[in-house]
Order: C-alpha cells, then sequence, then structure tokens
C-alpha cells in the first residue's frame, strides 16, 4: 500500500482546512519560486522524466505534451487550458481536487504555465460543480492575494494570470476541441484534429489543454524530483492516481494510491470489500463508463493502471471503478450507459448521432430479451461500424460498453431472448 | 409525455439586467481578450437565470446585444446544454441522477420516493409551483450516490427515508443539510483507510 508520506492530495477527503495558509502547512507554494527559475526546459523534462501520463483518461504523457507548445511565440499568447469539466460517469476525483485541495492545482497551472510558455490559464470547471467553483475561485483569489500569481508570479518575474469558466451540462466538453469550442461561447461539438490545439487552439493560439490531476500532481512532482514519482508504480505506469471506487462495495470512496495496485487489494484495503464477499463478485468497470467492462475471473488477478488493463482489453480511462455484484443486471447497467451516450451525443457526425441512438433502442431490448439471437452479432457489428467513424472518442465511448457486454457476457443475452421465446410460447 | 413539457410558454415582452447584474455580467466579459467578448455567454446566461429562475427569449436577445452576437448564436449555446431552462420550473428544481453508477446503489427508490411524496412525474412540476423534478446524467458524486442535485445543491448518500426529509424540510422553507446524507465526503463510511495522520 502507498504510504501516507508518499501521497499528494493531504487532504482529499477535506479533512482539514482547504485555505491557503493551511495548504502552505500541508506544502503547497513551497519553494515556487526557485521551481520556476530552474525554467522552462527543466519543469518539462523534469515532467517527461516522472513518467507521468495524462489522468484524463487517455494516458498521453503529459511532459511530452507541454514539450509540444511553440518555444518562441510569433505574437499569439500560449494558453494552458485545465479541463476541470469531470463528467466521465463514475468519475469524481478532480471534484474532491477542486473543492478540499485546489492549491494543488492552482500552483500547478502555474508551473505548468511556465513549462509550456502560457501566460493565461482558463479551468473550466463542469456547470454542476457550483460549490466547487466557489472555492476554487477563492482559493485563487488568495494567491493573487499573496501575489503567487498575477503580475511577478511568486516574485519570480513571470506573469501569469488564471480564470474560472464554469460549463453547463455538457458530457461532450470534456473532449479537448469541444471544451475549447464552448469556451469561446459556441455550442460543444469537437473541432477536425489537426490542426491540434497546441498549434492552433483557444482563439487561434498555441493551447494544451490537461486535466485537473495531471496539472494537481505537477508541483509535488517538480518539488520531490521525477526520480521519486517515477519509482512509484511500475515502469511506463508511473506514479500516485485517486481512484474512484462506486457501485456494488461496502465503503464506496476516493482514495489515492499507487498506480499499479491490484484491484482486488483496492477493492478490499479500501473500499470494504464487494457487497456479500469477493465471490459475489459479477463484473467491474474499471475506468470509468467508457471502458469494456471486466468478468470476476479476470477482477481476481488485474492491476489497475493503463497498460494491464489494457492487456485484457479494457482500460484505465479515469480509473473510476464501478463494481457489480451477482445482483446486478449487468445487460440493464450497460442499457443504461448506452442512453447516457445517446443523451450526451453532440449530434455533429451521423454515426455517433444516430448510431448512439440506434444501440441503446437494440439494448432496451435486449434487456427483456426481446430481440433475434443473430442481432447480437449485428449490435456487435454496429458497434465497429460507429468506432473510429466520428470527429472525436465519444462514439467509440459509446462502442466499448456493448463490445464488453457481448465479450463476457454473451450467454446472458442468449438466454434472456430463450426466455422471452418460452414466456411468448406459453 | 408530461403536461409540463408539452404546455405553452409564456415568454416575457421583455428582458433587461438588474444594474446589479449588468455590474456582474462586465465583469464577466474582462476575463476575456477584447474581441472574445462571446465567450462570456455561458456566464451570462446563468445570470439571467439566476435573476428570472428561468432564460426567456429576450433575455438571450438582451445577452446576444451586449455580446455583440446574432440572436440565434445565444439561443442555439442555450439550447444545447442542459443546464439552462428555457421554461419555468418550480421553486425546487430537483435533478435527479440516474446514471448506472447512482442506479446500482438505488437511484430508482429515491426517484420513486420523489414521484409519491410530490405527487407528480418526471419533468412536471407541483401544482404549487414548489418542486420540478427533472432526469438527468451523472453529477460526478459516484462514490456518495444515489445523489440528486436541487438547484445548486448536491444531496449525496441517499435513500427514500432521506430523501423524503430533505424535500419536507424544503416545504417548510428550510435549509436542509447539503452533501452526504450520512456525514462524509469522499472517504469510506467506516473511517478513512489512508490519511490517518493527518485525519481530524
Amino acid at each position: 500500500m502507498l504510504a501516507d508520506n508518499d501521497r499528494i492530495f493531504t487532504n482529499l477527503y477535506g479533512f482539514q482546512d482547504w485555505r491557503l495558509e493551511a495548504a502552505r502547512k500541508r506544502g503547497c507554494w513551497d519553494g515556487t519560486k526557485a521551481l520556476i527559475e530552474k525554467g522552462r526546459d527543466w519543469i518539462v523534462n523534469e515532467v517527461k522524466g516522472s513518467g507521468l501520463r495524462g489522468r484524463g483518461g487517455a494516458g498521453f504523457p503529459t511532459g511530452v505534451k507541454w514539450s509540444f507548445m511553440p518555444k518562441k511565440t510569433d505574437g499569439r499568447p500560449s494558453y494552458l487550458v485545465v479541463n476541470a469539466d469531470e463528467s466521465e460517469p463514475g468519475t469524481c476525483k478532480d471534484r474532491d481536487i477542486l473543492r478540499h485541495d485546489p492549491h494543488h492545482l492552482v500552483e500547478g497551472c502555474l508551473l505548468a504555465g511556465v513549462g509550456m510558455g502560457a501566460t493565461h490559464c482558463y479551468i473550466y470547471v463542469r456547470g454542476e460543480f457550483t460549490h466547487e467553483a466557489k472555492v476554487l475561485q477563492a482559493a485563487i483569489d488568495e494567491a493573487y492575494a499573496a501575489g503567487l500569481i498575477g503580475k511577478n508570479a511568486c516574485g519570480s518575474g513571470y506573469d501569469y494570470e488564471i480564470y474560472v469558466h464554469r460549463g453547463a451540462g455538457a458530457y461532450i466538453c470534456g473532449e479537448e476541441t469541444a471544451l475549447l469550442e464552448s469556451l469561446e461561447g459556441k455550442k460543444g461539438q469537437p473541432r477536425m484534429k489537426p490542426p491540434f490545439p497546441a498549434a492552433c487552439g483557444l482563439y487561434g493560439c498555441p493551447t494544451t489543454v490537461n486535466n485537473v490531476e495531471s496539472i494537481a500532481v505537477s508541483p509535488t512532482i517538480l518539488r520531490r524530483g521525477a526520480a521519486w514519482f517515477a519509482g512509484i508504480g511500475r515502469p511506463n505506469n508511473t506514479g500516485t492516481k485517486v481512484f474512484c471506487v462506486s457501485g456494488h462495495v461496502n465503503q464506496p470512496c476516493n482514495v489515492e494510491e499507487a498506480m499499479g495496485v491490484s484491484l482486488k487489494e483496492l477493492i478490499e484495503k479500501h473500499c470494504g470489500g464487494v457487497r456479500g464477499g469477493w465471490d459475489n463478485l459479477l463484473a467491474v468497470i474499471p475506468g470509468g463508463a467508457s471502458v469494456p467492462l471486466i468478468p470476476k475471473a479476470t477482477c481476481d488477478t488485474v492491476l489497475m493502471d493503463f497498460d494491464s488493463l489494457r492487456a485484457v482489453q479494457s482500460g484505465l480511462g479515469t480509473a473510476a471503478v464501478i463494481v457489480m455484484d451477482k445482483s446486478t443486471d449487468v445487460v440493464k447497467a450497460i442499457a443504461r450507459l448506452s442512453y447516457f451516450y445517446k443523451h450526451e451525443s453532440c449530434g455533429q457526425c451521423t454515426p455517433c448521432r444516430e448510431g448512439t441512438g440506434w444501440m441503446w433502442r437494440v439494448m432496451e431490448r435486449m434487456v427483456k430479451g426481446q430481440a433475434e439471437i443473430a442481432e447480437i452479432d449485428q449490435l456487435l457489428d454496429v458497434t465497429r461500424q460507429v468506432e473510429g467513424h466520428t470527429i472525436c472518442a465519444l462514439s467509440d465511448a459509446a462502442a466499448w460498453p456493448i463490445q464488453g457486454l457481448i465479450r463476457h457476457f454473451r450467454p446472458e443475452l442468449e438466454r434472456r431472448i430463450a426466455d422471452y421465446r418460452k414466456r411468448l410460447a406459453a | 409525455m408530461s403536461a409540463d413539457l408539452d404546455a405553452p410558454v409564456v415568454q416575457p415582452a421583455s428582458f433587461a439586467f438588474t444594474p446589479e447584474n449588468r455590474a456582474k455580467a462586465l465583469g464577466y466579459i474582462a476575463k476575456y481578450p477584447p474581441g472574445r467578448q462571446a465567450s462570456a455567454v455561458l456566464p451570462l446566461l446563468y445570470l439571467a437565470q439566476a435573476q428570472l429562475g428561468w432564460v426567456p427569449q429576450k433575455a438571450m436577445e438582451h445577452i446576444a446585444e451586449m455580446l455583440e452576437m446574432p440572436p440565434i448564436r445565444v439561443h442555439e449555446v442555450a439550447s444545447f446544454y442542459t443546464m439552462f431552462n428555457l421554461r419555468p420550473v418550480g421553486k425546487h428544481l430537483v435533478q435527479l441522477c440516474t446514471t448506472t453508477p447512482c442506479w446500482l446503489r438505488g437511484s430508482e427508490a429515491v426517484v420513486g420516493a420523489c414521484k409519491k411524496h410530490l405527487g407528480v412525474d418526471l419533468d412536471q412540476t407541483t401544482a404549487d409551483g414548489q418542486f420540478t423534478l427533472k432526469e438527468v446524467e451523472c453529477l460526478g458524486a459516484c462514490v456518495n450516490a444515489p445523489m440528486v442535485q436541487i438547484n445548486d445543491d448536491f444531496y449525496e448518500d441517499l435513500d427514500a427515508e432521506s430523501m423524503i426529509k430533505i424535500l419536507d424540510a424544503l416545504k417548510r422553507g428550510e435549509k436542509p443539510k447539503t452533501h452526504s446524507q450520512k456525514g462524509r465526503t469522499s472517504h469510506p463510511q467506516s473511517g478513512a483507510t489512508t490519511l490517518k495522520d493527518v485525519a481530524r
């Protein structure tokens, strides 16, 4: 188990005050000026060396992403945009950082900004997080008042502005280019890439979009060194991670653990075990609604990191672990996610706009068994036609849970169809 | 289809921000670079909603004028995002999360309790104008499921009984305890397994 002194978010649960004075006692804003003075290249290299991979779901190396930003300005400003539009079902980790440990994020915005040559930062907070946005704004105000950000941030000579921007209820705005569209005052519909945001992002300027957790861990990485972070977890899957465990466990909770912790240890040590015991486990969605579920047999041994979960045809995603015990109607659980994606499709691309609705309607029939056996393969075929054929990954996210269901629970789908026929015949 | 969604909306003849809200609006606009004032469309729509409880057509036109945007652009934004009420809602907008993590923890019982206790269906408003029920997608408090949002506040770790208590308190004009109804944040109910030396 990760030692408490290796945890970054020491106020994850809000046991202490979130304000600047208390945050400083926990180590925030310690020697920030000196870190800034080590310079842009040093910051990027440290983050690269730490092995930090983006915590928003895709797992792209954070330091590499920062290095894509232009080294010299052509007159356009560079922007850091923080994605706090936390909306992936099962995920509620950024919420805790925003409301309980906001100074990790504010300091991270400054240091990441220096690393990528940005002078302005917008933090896009999901609209429903009214309380969280207020706390974050208050933390930013404190940092301005203390001279930590703004003109001559931390006395370093670097000028840095941070603004909070609230979303208004649209899952798609978690997609980075939809978020930029939304920030520009438009509907949140993803942009074609290229150009990538690092070349042409917010207001047509170089922009990097990072998840809250990726930015919030960076000050501690810079203070304690790349080697410290890289020493936690496994190669290519380093550091600590905030896991959100929901569903059928005795003690649902958020917890910061080492990457590569086993799923079983995560659930048994921190979440009081599966309701009714480990053997009562049916399946787990290990990384937020978008990733395929894994059956109990896989859960017995799987490790919670990018590469381990990928090897079992799922993914770490946002590390939102949704646990389902044997009482679960697993078809209905996935059908509800299909409804979610239908509801959240922005409607821009035909395969997604039409496909998410079609898949949901078939899934609703599958719940009742009101289908033909051949429709299982037809559904699978449609998920493959939708996946990868749209501007953004929402359609992939809609396809994968269904693919996981069919991969692991095909007999259950067939049984329901047979039962429905029997009832009809009787 | 519920009666509310079919009912015609009576649009006010005009809209203007109160002087206080107008000052706030100008403050929001100042957060964005010159010429990029359209970025303030979401904050201004929120302001209009805070002023009236919903966003009528005339408010969109007023915002469009302030931001030098075509009114249709404001309308397409207001109708794209789920948090803007384009028709009046009850004093307490009860937004019930039923996405899988809440569903696994009993959101059906919470929804059922609301419907039965208030005598209305989803997308309907009680006759006294106090409560509107609405189903919403995942609100990001999944380890405290099931949860609902009422206006700006989250109520978490619910069951039918605690849900009814909250509704009754609101009916009486009280301010019920927000967040977890079981007195925790996101730590395990029986006590944190980590961060013990920094615990209370």
